[in-house]
């Protein structure tokens, strides 16, 4: 600590007293490692014990403390004070509807994750006694990138079109879907293909490409949706030539 | 009795909202200028087919200052839009692998705003060449 303090103006929504949301200001005492996480922990623990946010792991990995710093979508753990000359904003996550505080209400992003059968559908049926399905690590190199998604949120608060069409599947929901599309292991992608063809599909997506730019995992939705929209053409044109597909499998 | 009353934040002006965006709505507004690059083409084509007088008009029309500014504005439409779409092009193209190695977007975005480069000099080129009787 430096000694020295810093604002921290936070948009409040208490739905019990306030009509819409109101921004409030804090004094915070900062120093060089000072996290915008911390600062909001000091205001709670020392200031203000009113004050609504998520958190857990304070290390860019549990992906709960998504939310707009400086207008932008960020993790809290992951942005500093020392980047902000005077005063930082802190708004609760773009795109989504508050709860309270830095609250959102996620119900609608998580349904959109369990709509995309986020889940290994196998190829094959294989019986206990024949072991595991294999991989190579050149095989899980292919969809490896696509498997660091930690459900922050970031890429819906960045992406326009979520906030114009809250039913658009969105970045993070078909980056999962594209991760196990791409996995050797999985047969389920003629099931998957229905979500992205789908008029809520990737063909809401207009290519502003600020979900790749805002990932704080490197995931890059925009290419899962982009690639999707190349696969959804090809279905599109040449779905006459697949064969069949196999019925039955383990499900 | 629940007290839950979720809060939805209104879409107005959300492309002034982040440079991000406003960059995003040039790049799209660029592609105005590509419109009316097409229509002038096919203007041309038209005067062509509609004899030498028609020909001779538009031709007069290219070389006078309002044609000269026009096509000179849609010339750095046309280059801040190809410029800004090879820079996003990684992001739509499928992962391209070479020896076994994922390519990174900068090289792909280089590369491709070098053959941008490549294939203009050979067109503007060919195009000198015509116009000079294939004399160099
Ligand atoms: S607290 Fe876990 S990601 Fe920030």
């Amino acid at each position: 600590m430096t000694g020295q303090t810093k604002t921290v103006a936070v948009l409040r929504y208490r739905p019990e007293q306030d009509e819409a949301p109101v921004w409030q200001e804090y004094q915070v005492p900062y120093g060089d490692d000072t996290s915008v996480l911390a600062a909001l922990n000091y205001i709670k623990d020392e200031l203000d014990g009113t004050l609504s946010f998520r958190w857990s792991c304070r290390q860019a990995i549990c992906g709960s403390c998504g939310m707009m710093i400086g207008g932008k979508p960020q993790l809290a753990c992951k942005a500093f004070l020392r980047d902000y000359p005077e005063r930082v904003t802190v708004e609760a996550l773009a795109h989504f509807p508050i709860e309270r505080d830095l609250v959102v209400v996620m119900d609608g992003f998580i349904d959109k994750l369990q709509k995309v059968k986020p889940y290994l559908i196998p190829r094959e049926m294989r019986a206990l006694e024949d072991g595991e399905y294999l991989q190579t690590p050149e095989e899980m190199d292919l969809y490896a990138q696509f498997a660091g998604c930690i459900n922050c949120g970031l890429c819906y608060a960045a992406c326009p079109q979520v906030g114009l069409n809250p039913d658009f599947l969105g970045p993070g929901a078909i980056a999962l879907l594209h991760r196990y599309n791409l996995d050797s292991r999985d047969g389920g992608q003629a099931e998957r293909m229905e979500m992205i063809n789908a008029e809520l599909g990737v063909f809401n997506c207009t290519a502003v490409g600020y979900c790749s730019e805002v990932c704080p995992k490197m995931v890059d939705p925009a290419n899962a949706v982009n690639v999707n929209k190349m696969n959804s053409a090809r279905d599109y044109f040449f779905r006459f030539l697949r064969p069949a597909p196999k019925q039955g499998g383990c499900r | 009795m629940s007290k839950r009353r979720p809060y939805v934040r209104p879409m107005d002006g959300w492309f002034k909202r982040d440079p991000f965006f406003i960059e995003y709505m040039a790049h799209e507004g660029t592609a105005v200028f590509v419109w009316l690059f097409a229509l002038e083409m096919l203007a041309g084509l038209f005067a062509l087919a509609a004899g030498e007088a028609a020909w001779g008009g538009f031709t007069a029309f290219l070389a006078s200052v309002p044609g000269l500014l026009l096509n000179g504005l849609i010339l750095v439409m046309l280059l801040y839009h190809g410029v800004s779409w090879f820079l996003i092009m990684p992001r739509t193209l499928p992962p391209v692998r070479v020896g076994g190695r994922k390519v990174p977007g900068s090289t792909i975005s280089a590369v491709g705003l070098a053959a941008m480069l490549v294939a203009s000099f050979a067109v503007v080129g060919f195009f000198c060449l015509l116009a000079n009787g294939g004399q160099g």
